[in-house]
């Protein structure tokens, strides 16, 4: 089999990158296993818990760059409880304990200490890049620790995590030696900077490409900042609320037209809807505007920064656009090709929400959309008809109609068809939320044509376990299944337990399967991990069988237990 | 005003399901409540209490509701959320709750018009922007001690009224105490002012 050196295998593995690439590389034969391991530097763990730190460095010994992800998705939406588990700490004291030449950490939905943050800073001499997406436990100390101590630094990019803001000393702590830093984000810091210590900072980096700033940077430091990094692509406004009749607003002016090479504009945490004119010279260039954390901005404002937006391939926004405002994205931004609307009022039904007009409108005006999040007050069968017709190319399509029972306004009848004609015509579709009235028959269509889906969410849906059985059945690709609400019970759960050692995790919580059940799928896949969460307590008092289970998580591991559950997580 | 009414609709029906009471607005307190009986316009603030009542006289179809939707359908209360729905993340970071929208009367006005003080920064920016909104009057401005041109000759005097119910000079207190207490506007006519002998300007200045 092996006509070549080991070196030259290698300098041929060198260009595959994509880990489901090198996954199947490794499993070619022994010596390509071999060599795969020792030349790979990448590696994505999706759940934290389906290995150990120490088989990882083990079979990985040159590891430099590792992402983990911790929680399961419905996390987000406060479905989990926080310390359910996560912790990347372990990890880190195992890979500092190693040889180990760690530089960069990708991290989404853990549990981070400001111990650990320490450690990590002072354990890889090359350390180059943190990333955490939905973290928390940590607080801006943990970050002035990365600052003083990782030399290298290039990359601090924090999103949307919960970070209990010490104010403001972090930033003081990047040495003045410290001239490395390409991408610079803590947009989701609540707290002051010291904008004295951030003007010297961004002075001295001068490959500063990405600068996303927070609430607490005003105008007049934007603009220093911007006056002295001309060269960024992509930047997060904090503060934009001033007289437009002010020295500061001029100044600006003059920095953002110096500024030609950023693609990618964010943030507007705090804005003055009157002020935006003075952005419209980088519009022409933007690739990528998100515009969701700004509720001021909205009306024919909106819809005029929009307009010069012509290159537009990804825009975030919130629903305070209006279909009318969806209509003017349509004929002005040709090559989107993902549209996220959030919702700006979700418990109350604002009265600038969108509904399926403005989500047909885009799809007929832009045939390259490929990725949605639509959160909407309606939708109906034939306006998701007309989508599947205008735009096949769906790889992400998740749509969350705000009640989640609600059928098609115009027939009265359940959303079915409508996404069964996304199913159907959209062939490489990966990605799938639904919401609306939904009965069986919409879970018989996705298990008909959804043949590449990977990832599906499901709230309140269903008559019967018919529905996740088309799912399981028909979609040989599911790596992702999170269910809630759905009247799926234990006949649905356990008629193919071996599936779910092809996946990922499936979550199930609100739904009808038992206690019984769920150690039933313990008992026949010891691969698994089946934890049952529940803290209300019931669990102790009443080890019932037949008591159904709130919420379940259970996921394919190949360490067993966990050791690190809260007392309210059962493991089966 | 709604917890009331739901109270009262509990008492007169005894037994059986009562959807009514249980009906669930998503609208703001004090505005009529959206009945199911098609009286409301398709697509307006439509509650969850409304597909449950798409349901009725389907027994089998009430059993399979979620969970979470009986125990909201449950709730007397006027507005009750399920958990984790709408499923956002960090929403709150998003949404409209970090604005506050004050409704602004001008004497003389036929029509009110809405700002949102969470979207200044001083006194003088929000009186600015008044004076943009109504261009046609003139706001006396205290702050500075300028006289702004008159337009038609009639002065207005920016008062507001707090969360006491007391209307009050604008520019008293510190801008962010002002944002906090401040319920309304209104342009009261400088005539009128006088009568009530509100000469001396406010203490804060436009940089507070």
């Amino acid at each position: 089999m092996n006509y070549f050196p080991d070196e030259v295998l290698e300098h041929v593995f060198d260009f595959i990158t994509s880990h489901k690439d090198r996954n199947s590389v490794s499993l070619v034969c022994k010596s390509w296993y071999k060599i795969e391991r020792y030349s790979r530097q990448r590696v994505f763990i999706g759940n934290c818990y389906s290995i150990s730190p120490e088989r990882l460095i083990a079979r990985f010994p040159g590891l430099k760059s590792l992402t983990l992800k911790g929680k399961p998705h419905f996390a987000d939406f406060n479905l989990v409880p926080h310390d359910w588990g996560g912790f990347v700490y372990p990890w880190i004291e195992a890979l500092a304990k190693s040889r180990i030449g760690l530089e960069e950490l990708r991290l989404k939905r853990m549990v981070v200490s400001d111990e650990s943050l320490e450690l990590l800073s002072k354990s890889f001499v090359n350390f180059k890049s943190l990333v955490l997406v939905s973290c928390e436990g940590f607080t801006t100390d943990g970050l002035a620790a990365i600052a003083a101590n990782c030399r290298f630094l290039r990359e601090l990019d924090l999103q949307e995590n919960e970070v209990d803001d010490h104010r403001g000393h972090w930033l003081s702590c990047f040495p003045e030696s410290c001239t490395s830093l390409i991408s610079l984000n803590f947009a989701c810091l609540r707290g002051e900077v010291n904008l004295g210590a951030l003007e010297r900072l961004v002075s001295r980096s001068p490959n500063l490409k990405s600068l996303r700033l927070n609430r607490a940077v005003p105008l007049d430091t934007l603009q220093k900042l911007l006056m002295r990094a001309p060269q960024l692509v992509d930047l997060g406004i904090g503060s934009y609320v001033h007289d437009p009749f002010s020295e500061a607003y001029n100044k600006l002016k003059i920095a953002i037209q110096r500024c030609k090479s950023i693609r990618s504009l964010s943030g507007f945490l705090e804005v003055a809807p009157h002020c935006m004119s003075a952005i419209y010279p980088i519009c022409g260039n933007l690739t990528f505007l998100n515009l969701s954390y700004a509720p001021g901005l909205h009306g024919n404002k909106l819809m005029k920064l929009i307009q010069h937006c012509r290159k537009l391939q990804r825009l975030w926004i919130l629903d305070c656009i209006g279909d009318k405002g969806l209509g003017v994205v349509a004929l002005t931004c040709k090559e989107l090709q993902e549209l996220r609307v959030f919702p700006s009022d979700p418990f109350e039904a604002g009265n600038a929400a969108v509904t399926e007009e403005g989500l047909v409108l885009v799809s007929a005006g832009c045939p390259k959309l490929n990725s949605l999040l639509y959160f909407c007050q309606q939708m109906t069968n034939a306006a998701l008809i007309t989508v599947a017709k205008n735009c096949p190319n769906f790889i992400r399509f998740r749509l969350c109609i705000l009640d989640p029972i609600k059928p098609d306004p115009v027939t009265n009848q359940p959303l079915d068809e409508g996404f069964g004609a996304i199913v159907q015509s959209c062939k490489g579709l990966k990605r799938l939320s639904l919401s609306g009235l939904l009965t069986d028959q919409v879970f018989l269509y996705i298990g008909m044509y959804a043949e590449q889906l990977e990832m599906l969410s499901i709230a309140f849906a269903a008559d019967s376990d018919k529905g996740m059985l088309y799912v399981l059945n028909g979609c040989k690709k599911l790596r992702k299944l999170e269910i809630r609400d759905c009247p799926f019970g234990d006949a649905a759960l356990l008629e193919d337990v071996g599936k779910y050692e092809t996946m990922r995790s499936l979550w199930m919580s609100s739904c009808e399967v038992t206690l019984g059940g769920c150690k039933s799928v313990a008992e026949k896949m010891p691969s698994l991990n089946v934890e049952i969460i529940d803290e209300s307590e019931q669990m102790e008092f009443n080890l019932d069988d037949k008591q159904k289970v709130d919420k379940m998580y259970l996921y394919r591991t190949l360490v067993g237990h966990r050791k690190d559950a809260p007392e309210y997580v059962w493991i089966l | 005003m709604s917890s009331e009414n739901g109270k009262r609709l509990l008492e007169t029906d005894a037994g059986g399901l009562n959807f009514e009471a249980t009906e669930l607005t998503l609208g703001l307190p004090g505005e009529p409540r959206v009945t199911s009986d098609g009286g409301a316009k398709l697509g307006s603030k439509r509650g969850f209490s409304e597909t449950v009542d798409l349901k009725l006289g389907d027994n089998n179809r009430e059993v399979k509701l979620g969970h979470s939707l009986q125990e909201a359908a449950k709730s007397p209360v006027s507005k009750t959320q399920v958990v984790g729905w709408p499923p956002v993340r960090g929403f709150a970071k998003r949404g409209k709750k970090s604005c506050k929208y004050v409704k602004v009367a001008v004497d003389g006005a036929p029509y009110l018009r809405k700002v949102d003080l969470e979207i200044y920064n001083s006194y003088q920016q929000l009186l600015t922007s008044l004076e943009d909104m109504f261009s046609c009057f003139t706001i006396r401005n205290y702050l500075n001690e300028k006289k702004i041109e008159q337009v038609n000759g009639i002065e207005y005097m920016p008062t507001y009224e707090d969360k006491d119910g007391d209307w009050m000079l604008v520019g008293d207190v510190p801008w962010q105490m002002f944002v906090e207490s401040c319920k309304r506007l209104r342009l009261m006519k400088s005539s009128e002012a006088v009568g009530l002998g509100l000469t001396t300007g406010p203490k804060y200045s436009s940089t507070n």
